[in-house]
């Protein structure tokens, strides 16, 4: 959430849900489930899931789930997805070797 | 208007394991963080959990911290912050590396450090994925590396759960004084009052510390950093170059988490967040190569940018204030502050709660900053 956030509002008890087994970030395999009890462990903000739970953190640098987390943490902080900022995006934003990425300047190769 | 009996400025590892410490003992305790939790440099540095290559000032927080504190930090916090005390290596490859490790192993001896010297052989034994340029290392056994970014949140979780009431995205704006003592904090949104004030705010603690006449000498430093995909399990150490070319290690995740800086990173540091330059990750990864030619394919699917608070003297500031009774501060860490988080936590609530620390940390006071002449 953008804006000041009180970590001690009561989210009302975590209920499991029958879908918390689906996989939401394919690339980490995180579930629904686990994005759900992450919010009330007290990540509040889509960089701290992020860091909790690995979501979009893989090889698609969330390019495929961002959207999804984002709703699923909305819901549960019984926000809109609106005032939930989105993590950073992270260079290189598609996976690079490092020997290319070391090429980035004529006869500084190894 | 609102109590509590600790207020805490800064959401960071230090201020969430201070938060920890202070509710185990059962004080009230409210943390005020500007933006996010782990926000800084708590969520951006490379893990290390080092004693070797530190200061003769903090080497004794740093020993503590790793003989009593980390091997069960994942038990107490409930959570598993992949700690592994399983060495460091700083590696070598000319006769003027192996001569300032050499002054560095030195200097840790003589503080009951156990780090030696060892030779390629040893080295390729412990690591043998290792270039064959390698021709030393200072090998220190109970050094590691741990998740900075779960240890930051595992102190949060346990810490709220104890009770601790957090507010991000508040900002703490100055200091109120009475009769000379610290007694509240003004923020955009309220003021906070409270019987003990920590200021853990990183480079802007001195933004806060203004209010009451005071300034840590620091400047903010960019470094970087950068991860790989998952690689098959290879090695556990901590590692490290003589001329810092980039430091690291492998996660529990299997990705390689390595930092280091382009070498002119200090003089790109003019925004308003830490922001990643386009020649430091190529440096970053021809450093790596040049010791692990084996991770030359391994792609790199992130970089990202943190700020030091690099203190005019290279130790961080961890001290109560003589002058403003009831104000502490613990900032201007120099990128060091990770490893040694748990133990600053238990010191600093013992300067709180006027306990003496269990280590001495004298030489870590807030005025000991003189003109040179």
């Amino acid at each position: 959430m953008n804006g000041r956030i009180d970590r001690s509002i009561d989210l009302g008890p975590y209920v499991a849900a029958p879908d918390d087994g689906m996989i939401i970030c394919r690339c980490e395999e995180v579930t629904k489930g686990e994005i759900r009890r992450a919010v009330h462990d007290g990540m509040f903000t889509i960089t701290e899931i992020r860091r909790y739970l690995r979501t979009g953190m893989g090889l698609c640098q969330g390019q495929t789930c961002a959207r999804l987390v984002k709703q699923i943490v909305a819901k549960e902080l019984d926000v809109s997805p609106d005032v939930l900022e989105d993590a950073v995006a992270r260079a290189p934003f598609r996976p690079v070797p490092m020997r290319v990425l070391a090429n980035e300047a004529e006869g500084r190769t190894r | 208007m609102q109590q509590s009996e600790v207020l805490i400025i800064g959401g960071g590892v230090i201020g969430c394991a201070t938060a920890y410490y202070l509710s185990k003992r059962g004080l009230s305790v409210t943390v005020i963080e500007k933006k996010q939790i782990g926000e800084g440099g708590s969520s951006r540095n490379g893990g290390g959990v080092r004693q070797s290559g530190r200061d003769p000032r903090e080497l004794p927080i740093a020993m503590y911290a790793v003989e009593h504190l980390w091997p069960s930090l994942s038990d107490e916090l409930e959570m598993d912050v992949e700690y592994y005390k399983k060495g460091n290596l700083r590696l070598a490859k000319t006769d003027a590396h192996l001569k300032i490790l050499q002054g560095l192993t030195d200097r840790a001896t003589a503080l009951g450090l156990d780090v030696r010297m060892i030779g390629a052989d040893e080295v390729k034994a412990i690591n043998p994925y290792l270039s064959d340029e390698v021709i030393g290392a200072s090998w220190c056994p109970t050094d590691g590396h741990a998740n900075p970014m779960l240890t930051t949140l595992a102190y949060y979780r346990k810490a709220r759960r104890q009770g601790v009431r957090f507010i991000t995205g508040e900002s703490a704006q100055r200091i109120v004084k009475q009769k000379g003592r610290a007694v509240a904090v003004v923020t955009d949104y309220d003021t906070y009052y409270a019987e003990r004030i920590l200021v853990a705010a990183g480079f802007e603690s001195n933004d806060l510390l203004a209010s009451v006449g005071l300034f840590v000498p620091m400047n903010r430093i960019l470094l970087e950093a950068l991860v790989t995909e998952a690689q098959p399990k290879m090695f556990e150490q901590m590692l490290g170059t003589a001329e810092a070319d980039f430091y690291g290690h492998q996660s529990t995740h299997g990705s390689f988490v390595f930092g280091g800086s382009s070498g002119i990173d200090a003089y790109t540091s003019d925004f308003d967040r830490p922001v990643t330059q386009g020649m430091t990750a190529p440096s970053i990864c021809r450093g790596i190569m040049g010791y692990f030619p084996v991770l030359a394919d391994a792609k790199i699917v992130r970089t990202w940018a943190g700020w030091i608070d690099e203190c005019a003297d290279h130790v961080p500031v961890i001290s109560n204030v003589d002058e403003v009774p009831g104000l502490t501060v613990a900032c201007a860490f120099t990128g060091h502050g990770f490893g040694i988080s748990p133990a600053v936590g238990q010191i600093l609530t013992s300067l709180m709660t006027n306990e003496t620390p269990m280590v001495n940390i004298d030489a870590l006071r807030y005025d000991r900053f003189k003109a040179k002449i």
